[in-house]
């Protein structure tokens, strides 16, 4: 059936999309946000997120097949996957209609693009765990990234258990939505401004000591930037105090 | 002295330690404590050389009584010297820690005055951080060879790794080049920490507070290249420190000459063998995850790792009677033998085929790499469509497809790697 769904981009948005097809009898072509500004020639329904509807569909997908795959079907929510809502859709109907065996059809299309993008996500993830750099300013620990998966969520309980007592701001300037932590409780925010304040003295040579270590640490008769890059690949260093000028790193940061 | 140059001189001095990881303990956040560490470990960097740099990774203090050939701190060595207080190095793994530079601090150190005293050291400064400044990270030091035991274990109630380092592959090559160490005093402190650490186990069995001793268990280092030990040996030599010294981590570091030792001349134009090295790591990986053992791997008339060739492929090719595997019957073991295959496309097979035979095309779909699997597998009794190879022929495209991978620069090394082989 020619139509498509409007909704507010949220998971719970995605799943009451879901009970709405089926109560509406119809499966739409496509999926786009609210504040998408794409006009489409089709008929569209503009689907409020019901949280009610939403958790029907979740306990129902987890009945039918398993918690697993529910939960994999969540965490593919996030990735950067192209087309990503409709491949999703169609793997959830086909779950409430065949059960758990369509996780287990890795070679089936959908399921290998989920099944890769998930694999992606996840490194993605544990490349960051490892790559975000705060910055000390002013007592409060900040700093940026830019992935390509929405990775935030995944990232802020690790931080937050991690850095705990400390106050943290961790910027997504791809999704636009911030990671707070204060007094072992944390949050994350929609933001569409922000950029960190300029560096201290103190900050700036705790910068200069860490640059300093970690060109000391490279054995000069080893130099291989090609290894480097397959570990490191370049998009993430640019918010990487290592590989940042030191004039850039006292600088605002703009995005 | 300031900081920035002590960091720089115990950094320098202690970056040809190869272990750089932080795996093996698992630990949440803890209120008024910073840091927690994980079962997988964390990559922070990588440095120019492609090294993963996890921990800050430096000496306590690079004044040496020893003079050990290869090492850059021993004592003949001109080189400047420098110690860090214990509250610096505090200072210093807090506030990298906190901004995210590191996963926590690897602490080795050169023997000052004695191995005692040494230890002791490196135990004020752990213990510092442990206490005064709630250090919940991540923790590896280096036990000192030739420390009272009692030491050793005070040391390693404090941090989540010990190790020690063997070295060099053999005995003879040990007493020929740091005459200070003996294979005695190295191997003391491994099954003192091999005991501790079961022991602690057990005891956790019991009461749920008992100390916690090394959690992450231990790890080594020989140096590769240095000495005229074969693959064979090292490997062997590795398989059995697995096996009963219980090491997480074996880690291999190619030679690099530091300095003019007199015993160990390096001649002109030296590289490090490097591709070695990864031959080797590669081997490693083969008898940690892939359920090879040593001998399978090299024999009498094979001593060398074929250089132009992983492993794997290596070990394949030499036993071809075995292949090709039937990727819709062949069970999990099998599998993780096929050439190109690995843990995690082998588990993917395993779990597809659940739902109904598998193709080339649908091998593809799972993420399976074929440009070296496919001349060891059938799908559904069949061969990859329009695959038609001779042995030789399967030798050259595989050498072909790691000559691609390797970096530039190893291309040369491999020529010179071959000729002192051959000489």
């Amino acid at each position: 059936m020619d139509i498509v769904y409007r909704y507010d981009g949220s998971w719970a948005g995605f799943l009451t999309c879901v009970f709405e097809s089926y109560v509406n009898h119809e499966e739409p072509m496509d999926f786009l946000t609210l504040n998408d500004p794409t006009v489409t020639l089709w008929p569209e329904r503009e689907v409020t997120t019901h949280p009610a509807h939403a958790q029907r569909v979740s306990r129902g997908l987890e009945k039918k097949t398993s918690a697993r795959f529910r939960h994999q079907m969540e965490r593919a929510f996030l990735t950067c996957l192209e087309d990503r809502d409709r491949i999703l859709y169609g793997l959830i109907r086909r779950g409430f209609s065949e059960g758990d065996r369509v996780r287990l059809d890795l070679a089936d299309p959908a399921m290998a693009k989920v099944t890769l993008a998930l694999a992606k996500m996840w490194t993605e993830w544990d490349h960051l765990k490892g790559f975000v750099r705060f910055s000390d300013l002013d007592g409060v620990l900040v700093g940026e990234i830019e992935p390509k998966n929405r990775v935030l969520p995944l990232l802020a309980p690790h931080f937050a258990a991690r850095l705990n007592g400390e106050r943290v701001v961790l910027y997504d300037r791809t999704h636009q939505e911030a990671f707070l932590a204060e007094n072992f409780r944390w949050t994350i925010l929609p933001v569409e401004e922000f950029s960190m304040g300029p560096a201290g003295e103190e900050e700036r040579q705790w910068r200069r000591l860490w640059k300093q270590f970690f060109q000391t640490l490279s054995i000069q008769e080893r130099t291989n930037p090609k290894c480097q890059s397959i570990h490191l690949p370049k998009r993430y260093r640019h918010v990487m105090t290592e590989f940042m000028e030191e004039e850039e790193a006292a600088k605002p940061a703009l995005p | 002295m300031e900081l920035m140059d002590k960091l720089t001189i115990l950094a320098d001095a202690a970056k040809y330690d190869a272990a750089c990881t932080s795996s093996g303990t698992v630990r949440g956040g803890q209120a008024g404590r910073i840091g927690n560490a994980s079962n997988t470990g964390c990559c922070h960097t990588f440095t120019a050389d492609g090294r993963c740099l996890s921990l800050l990774k430096v000496l306590m203090t690079n004044h040496c009584c020893y003079d050990c050939a290869y090492c850059v701190n021993r004592k003949s060595n001109d080189l400047p010297r420098a110690a860090f207080t214990p509250r610096e190095l505090c200072e210093l793994t807090i506030q990298f820690y906190r901004r995210n530079y590191i996963e926590g601090l690897f602490l080795s150190s050169a023997v000052l005055r004695d191995p005692n005293y040494t230890t002791e050291q490196m135990i004020t400064a752990i213990r510092l951080l442990r206490t005064e400044y709630h250090f919940h990270g991540y923790i590896h030091a280096k036990a000192i060879p030739g420390a009272d035991p009692a030491l050793t274990y005070e040391l390693g109630l404090l941090v989540d790794r010990l190790s020690v380092n063997i070295e060099l592959p053999s005995e003879q090559s040990l007493n020929l080049l740091c005459p200070d160490k003996k294979k005695a005093a190295i191997l003391a402190p491994m099954a003192q920490i091999r005991d501790g650490v079961v022991q602690s186990k057990n005891e956790m069995k019991l009461y749920r507070h008992a100390p916690k001793f090394a959690p992450a268990g231990q790890s080594t280092q020989m140096i590769v290249g240095a000495t005229p030990e074969s693959d064979r040996h090292i490997l062997n030599l590795s398989a059995a420190l697995y096996e009963k010294y219980k090491l997480r981590r074996v880690f291999f570091s190619a030679y690099v000459p530091v300095g003019d030792g007199k015993r160990l001349p390096a001649p002109v134009g030296y590289k490090p063998p490097l591709l070695r090295e990864h031959r080797l790591y590669q081997a490693d990986w083969l008898l940690r995850f892939y359920h090879f053992t040593a001998d399978e791997l090299l024999s009498d008339d094979h001593e060398n790792f074929d250089a132009a060739l992983d492993p794997k492929a290596d070990w394949a090719l030499r036993h071809m009677e075995l292949f090709p595997v039937e990727v819709n019957r062949a069970d999990y073991e099998t599998l993780l033998r096929v050439p190109g295959l690995g843990v995690r496309s082998a588990q993917r097979i395993l779990t597809a085929r659940r739902c109904g035979p598998l193709t080339f095309e649908g091998l593809k779909r799972l993420g399976v790499v074929l440009k070296r699997a496919q001349y060891f597998l059938t799908c559904s009794g069949r061969m990859m469509p329009g695959l038609r190879v001779s042995p030789e022929g399967v030798y050259r495209r595989l050498a072909g497809l790691e000559r691609e991978a390797l970096p530039q620069p190893e291309h040369h090394q491999l020529s010179l790697f071959d000729a002192s082989q051959a000489g």
